[in-house]
């Protein structure tokens, strides 16, 4: 009797273990076609030669590669990138989290309200976002800076356009609904009356927010600042209008070596490291945070 | 004075009352459970008291000090939340040992106190679990120890049995009942089950939309509901509409064909409501004088049979236990028969 059930079950299995691969068949022929096929190419893109009157020519040489990895004008684009998108993933922690729990706490229109506020940045074309953040600050007739000079706060204008600073807060600004949906993802799926539960036992305010909802939100916190460090190192717009040819970050250089030098194969060289670097930096903080909080709080 | 007094307690959220001037004195060490439907305002007290409510109007005081004045962090009340409420990201032993550290007890002493109250909810071998890795039961004995362990002057338990299941819930209701005669804090059950209330508490407080119906002992409480209210909520009841008849003034049984009458108290007189429970009720012979009806359904439930019984004043409850004796069968006639003491009586019209 228990020897004919397997047999029975196995041609039945072997059906149903089939579906799901032919379901996902479309989605997976999709994905190479317009995701790996290209990628594909650009790392081979990045092993061809290239020079000013022959062009680009199919040969498998490491001198782009080794271009950017000996020539120092490439480190300083690489670790301004970094420096970038560690700059903004902590602002937008530190500002994002208390955000997402003050809207978490609010009431019914309110909240709403708040919530359209913070998605703002997303619905706003880059442009108009940009322009408007370059009238707050840009030059010394930008609204801040003129307001911060006659009030005699400041003596000249705080550099904005084509500066670090100026990419950061940008790119803080519009990263920002990322980080606050993540931890509000996570707070939603907090107890409200652990909070209660803590007062209860005699803890501060000060005591609940640090002791027991910060490190049940630490995970949501942490899976935000994987999102914005990602689209914050491999953001182009906003690096491209506020930081200009004078300020390059990886992504504008890429573009500039594909589309000004026409140097094809250098600029495939730095997309392929950027992904690499981020792939790598991904996939290590993801391992961290599951081994970290995997077993307590699945 | 007494140990926790609240007094003329209201609670208004916006137009609606949610707590209607409600007065309890509570001695100490005693056991006393708020029952009472959803939305009859007993969870709003509990917050009240534990101070995650502010009162629109009244008092609460402990052990004479005004506990409204006190700041929800300071009360040192001890609650089980209904759902448990417990850190996840802390161990049992840690949830335990969290109120220990507000409280700035030294290490060791929290360890043995922690090591103690876990021992007391038979947790002993849990401590190191986290709560996502434990069942309910003992999710519930978690929340349990961390409200016990600071030697709370109240501890306040808002429905914390009834996300257990029907045998473990029976077996935590011996357990907390024990473990409470043992540490001997005066305790306060929020609860909608009866069973629960009853099997539990010292006394009873049955509310309804914002009210006190009836404070009492369990069983006095039962026996002698003072409402129609608590009659329906606490236990299955029948109610039977009947007369007071001219001659030797008992109560006649309204409706078609003969009927049986009871002695009552002499100052009611016109119609009257008959209040019966369903165990009270027994089979008598067909032709001696008890109401007569014949059986509708009748449903085995092990230790007793579940009859309904239609007369002429209605469909009328009948629970006997299940004593191995053959008993009536659907369709047959039966007569069913009281004692008047089982049965109370209140005045009365069609509409009540």
């Amino acid at each position: 009797m228990s020897a004919a059930v397997p047999s029975r079950a196995g041609p039945d299995e072997g059906r149903a273990s089939l579906a799901p691969y032919l379901l996902s068949l479309p989605a997976f022929l999709l994905f190479v076609g317009i995701v790996f096929i290209p990628i594909v190419m650009t790392v081979l893109l990045s092993f061809h030669d290239w020079g000013q009157y022959k062009g680009i020519e199919p040969v498998f040489i490491l001198k782009n590669w080794r271009e950017v990895w000996s020539d120092g004008y490439f480190h300083e684009m690489f670790a301004r990138t970094f420096r970038i998108a560690v700059a903004v993933t902590l602002l937008s922690a530190a500002l994002g989290a208390p955000e997402a729990y003050i809207l978490n706490r609010m009431r019914s229109p309110w909240r709403g309200i708040f919530l359209l506020v913070i998605l703002g940045p997303l619905l706003i074309s880059v442009v108009a976002r940009t322009l408007g953040w370059a009238l707050l600050f840009g030059g010394n007739s930008g609204v801040v800076n003129k307001a911060l000079m006659s009030l005699g706060v400041i003596s000249g204008p705080i550099p904005f356009m084509f500066t670090e600073t100026g990419v950061i807060v940008a790119l803080t600004h519009v990263l920002m609904p990322y980080m606050v949906l993540s931890v509000w993802a996570a707070l939603q799926r907090l107890d409200p009356q652990v909070e209660n539960a803590a007062a209860s036992l005699g803890a501060s305010q000060l005591t609940i927010l640090r002791r027991i909802v910060l490190p049940q939100v630490t995970p949501g916190v942490l899976s935000g600042a994987i999102i914005v460090f990602a689209l914050a190192a491999s953001a182009f717009a906003t690096p491209a209008i506020i930081g200009g040819r004078r300020l390059k970050v990886a992504s504008t250089l890429a573009y500039d070596e594909f589309l000004n030098t026409l140097n094809w194969p250098l600029g495939a060289a730095v997309a392929t490291l950027l992904l690499i670097a981020l792939i790598v930096i991904i996939v290590g903080s993801n391992r961290l945070v599951e081994r970290r909080y995997g077993e307590k709080l699945r | 004075m007494p140990f926790l007094f609240l007094d003329r307690l209201t609670k208004h959220f916006g137009a609606h009352v949610a707590v209607d001037g409600l007065s309890l004195a509570v001695e100490q060490g005693e056991f006393v459970a708020l029952l009472g439907p959803s939305g009859c305002g007993k969870t709003t007290t509990l917050q009240m008291i534990a101070g995650f409510a502010a009162p629109t109007s009244g008092a609460i005081t402990l052990e004479g000090k005004d506990l409204l004045a006190v700041r929800p962090s300071q009360r040192g009340l001890g609650i089980v939340f209904q759902s448990y409420a417990l850190f996840p990201h802390m161990t049992a032993a840690e949830n335990v040992a969290f109120g220990l550290e507000m409280q700035g007890v030294g290490r060791d002493e929290r360890l043995k106190r922690v090591t103690e109250t876990l021992a007391l909810v038979g947790l002993s071998a849990f401590a190191e679990r986290y709560p996502r890795k434990m069942s309910g039961g003992q999710q519930q004995r978690v929340a349990l120890a961390r409200a016990l362990v600071i030697r709370p002057r109240i501890l306040l338990l808002d429905e914390p049995l009834s996300n257990l299941d029907a045998k473990l819930r029976e077996e935590m209701q011996i357990e907390l009942r024990q473990i409470q005669r043992t540490v001997g804090t005066t305790t306060i059950l929020v609860t909608h089950d009866q069973a629960e209330a009853m099997a539990l508490s010292d006394r009873i407080v049955v509310m309804n939309q914002g009210r006190v119906e009836q404070i009492g002992p369990p069983h006095e409480t039962y026996e002698r509901p003072a409402t129609p209210f608590v009659a329906s909520f606490l236990g299955k009841t029948n109610q039977l509409e009947a007369e007071i008849s001219g001659d030797g003034g008992g109560a006649v049984l309204r409706g078609e064909g003969p009927g049986a009458s009871w002695p009552v108290a002499p100052h009611f007189s016109g119609r009257v409501v008959l209040s019966v429970r369903p165990e009270k009720i027994g089979f008598g012979p067909a032709a001696d004088g008890g109401l007569p009806g014949t059986v509708r359904t009748r449903i085995f439930q092990g230790n007793h049979w579940l009859y309904q019984i239609d007369t002429a004043g209605g469909v009328v409850t009948v629970i006997r236990q299940n004593s191995g004796e053959s008993m009536p069968a659907e369709g047959e006639a039966v007569s069913l028969v009281w004692n008047a003491a089982d049965m109370s009586v209140r005045a009365g019209g069609a509409s009540a």
